[in-house]
């Protein structure tokens, strides 16, 4: 039996509402006195089970609110869970937000270096990618134009760029396909179904149905917090679009 | 091995120690007189909690190896990012200025010829040779402090856009902060040299050595950075606190007057300030010519330690909750 990737093991994630994060010194003490600071308990996940093996697309679903994103957020190692442990093997490329860690002041290219490295790459290995990334992006044009003046799909571009050409272990995609236009929405997947052959693993977050269907081979349905059930994609589709009439 | 056990242990450590150092620190820098027992604890417990922590720190290499190899991993892996960051820092903070790094130079200049006027005027004879070189190289030393600090303080909050969505360990925000503050000091230093050189005084081989008290000061503000930047997330308060408290620090510091005008009782005083060491050791090298004692270093070192170890600990205690409050 392959270890796996990525596995979830009885994973709580809990927020605390009252966390003002404007509260000061003086608000911090009188309410320590009130023993009134941990109030508010929210719990985004639940005890999550499961575990993804290499080179599985796994998609995830759920309604909005129900803790899609949070997950992707601890898998990637944004959160930190609450109870519970995640074990991760391999190198992530998560693709959590539109735009993730680029600054919008800088070029592409000083971007496209920077986001590299957040993800541990060293500029030199960036360097013999970057024509890759820009010719996916189809960017060259505006490659020293600051990012402030790029369009949202052309964040996302550079973005999906970056995070699939250094080739990581794992992929994390959360709802970004859709931002493209179609031709664009069509690479990616390509491209995705590519870096597949080559044994990547991907954590796919999208609420269009035919997408996850297409792609996936297994998915996660989350609701409130909790894992409904994992299971073969289709079988997991029945049940959503049964939630949703 | 927990978190107590290491506490109890280096508390145990401290207390023996205790008992050896006492009366043994020399008087010259540790700044007692014979009698004056507050200071006389002050430093033999400094010296003795700071000697204990570094043991108890190299205990903790050795119970918890593959923990401090991993952590020594992940900063491996994160180096470039850091470079990036004291590169974009660097290029950001002169963007658009017509003399861009010249400013770097320039501004130690400005000021000290500001401070020069203005001193010479309001105190006649305060007993100091060359007034310029002697400012400059107090300012020089407390602005890299203060801006490595201040910078730092803000890294985080700062940093909010990336932390919350790319997984980065968060100590490489100050820490990068504090070494643009070295780069901006390297260039401060072509500006005291040039008034070393116009103002005629001489070289001695000891400048050579300067480096050591920069390095001093560097792990000194990279301890007090972290420990704000961590702070500085559930309280923005610290950083109102902060500047009135650098502003305190820096009157406390002999930056623009000798340490010979002060009364005793203050006298006393600034010998608690860290930054009255750093500062006498950067002055005896490079106005003096001559080499610090061993217990200077020692001093030195261990406001620097003490200050790492103490900022280290909040910042990797603390960092996974920064996010839940950004």
């Amino acid at each position: 039996m392959d270890k796996p990737v990525i596995s979830v093991k009885d994973v709580s994630m809990l927020f605390n509402l009252s966390r003002d994060k404007t509260m000061g010194i003086k608000e911090y003490v009188v309410k320590a006195l009130k023993r009134q600071l941990f109030y508010d308990e929210f719990w985004a996940l639940r005890d999550i089970n499961f575990e993804v093996k290499r080179g599985e697309v796994v998609g995830i679903l759920g309604l909005n609110g129900s803790g899609k994103s949070t997950l992707l957020k601890l898998i990637a190692g944004v959160f930190k869970p609450t109870k519970g442990s995640i074990e991760v093997n391999g190198a992530i490329s998560p693709l959590l937000e539109l735009g993730a860690g680029f600054d919008p002041e800088f070029s592409a290219r000083e971007n496209v270096f920077m986001n590299g490295a957040m993800f541990g790459y060293a500029p030199s290995y960036m360097k013999t990618l970057y024509k890759d990334i820009m010719d996916f992006a189809e960017l060259w044009e505006f490659e020293d134009v600051p990012m402030k003046n790029f369009s949202s799909g052309m964040y996302a571009r550079l973005g999906f760029a970056v995070a699939t050409q250094v080739e990581p272990d794992i992929l994390i995609v959360d709802e970004i396909l859709g931002v493209g236009d179609h031709l664009f929405t069509k690479k990616c997947e390509d491209r995705i179904k590519k870096m597949l052959e080559g044994g990547t693993t991907v954590l796919l977050v999208s609420h269009n149905i035919d997408t996850i269907k297409e792609m996936c081979s297994r998915a996660v349905l989350l609701s409130k917090g909790k894992v409904v059930q994992v299971g073969a994609v289709e079988e997991i589709c029945k049940i959503y679009q049964g939630d949703d009439a | 091995m927990t978190k107590k056990h290491f506490a109890l242990a280096a508390l145990i450590l401290t207390a023996v120690q205790f008992v050896l150092f006492w009366d043994t620190l020399p008087i010259e820098v540790a700044g007692h007189r014979p009698g004056n027992i507050p200071m006389l604890v002050f430093y033999t417990g400094f010296v003795s909690a700071t000697s204990s922590m570094l043991l108890v720190i190299l205990l903790i290499c050795v119970t918890k190896k593959t923990y401090v190899i991993n952590q020594l991993k992940t900063f491996s892996k994160f180096r470039h990012l850091m470079f990036l960051m004291i590169k974009r820092d660097f290029v950001t903070r002169y963007r658009r200025s017509v003399l861009g790094i010249l400013w770097s130079v320039l501004n130690p200049l400005l000021t000290m010829l500001v401070l020069t006027m203005v001193f010479s005027m309001l105190f006649r004879d305060m007993g100091i040779e060359n007034f310029p070189v002697y400012l400059l190289s107090g300012q020089l030393m407390f602005n890299f402090f203060s801006e490595a600090t201040n910078s730092a303080m803000v890294s985080i909050t700062g940093g909010a856009g990336t932390i919350k969505k790319v997984y980065v360990p968060k100590y490489i925000f100050p820490i990068s902060r504090v070494i643009s503050a070295l780069v901006n000091v390297g260039f401060s230093f072509l500006a005291f040299l040039f008034v070393f050189i116009v103002t005629g005084e001489s070289f001695s081989w000891t400048m050579l050595l300067i480096p050591i008290p920069v390095f001093y000061m560097l792990l000194f503000s990279a301890g007090v950075g972290m420990f704000l930047s961590a702070t500085n997330v559930f309280f923005r308060d610290i950083s109102y606190i902060y500047g009135v408290l650098l502003t305190l620090v820096m009157f406390l510091t002999p930056i623009m007057y000798p340490v010979s005008i002060l009364p005793d009782r203050v006298y006393h005083l600034i010998h608690l300030n860290p930054m009255y060491h750093f500062v006498s050791y950067f002055r005896a090298l490079a106005l003096n010519g001559v080499l610090p004692s061993l217990w200077s270093n020692i001093i030195c070192l261990g406001f620097a330690l003490a200050a790492l170890g103490v900022g280290f600990y909040v910042k990797m205690s603390q960092q996974d909750k920064y996010i839940l409050y950004l």
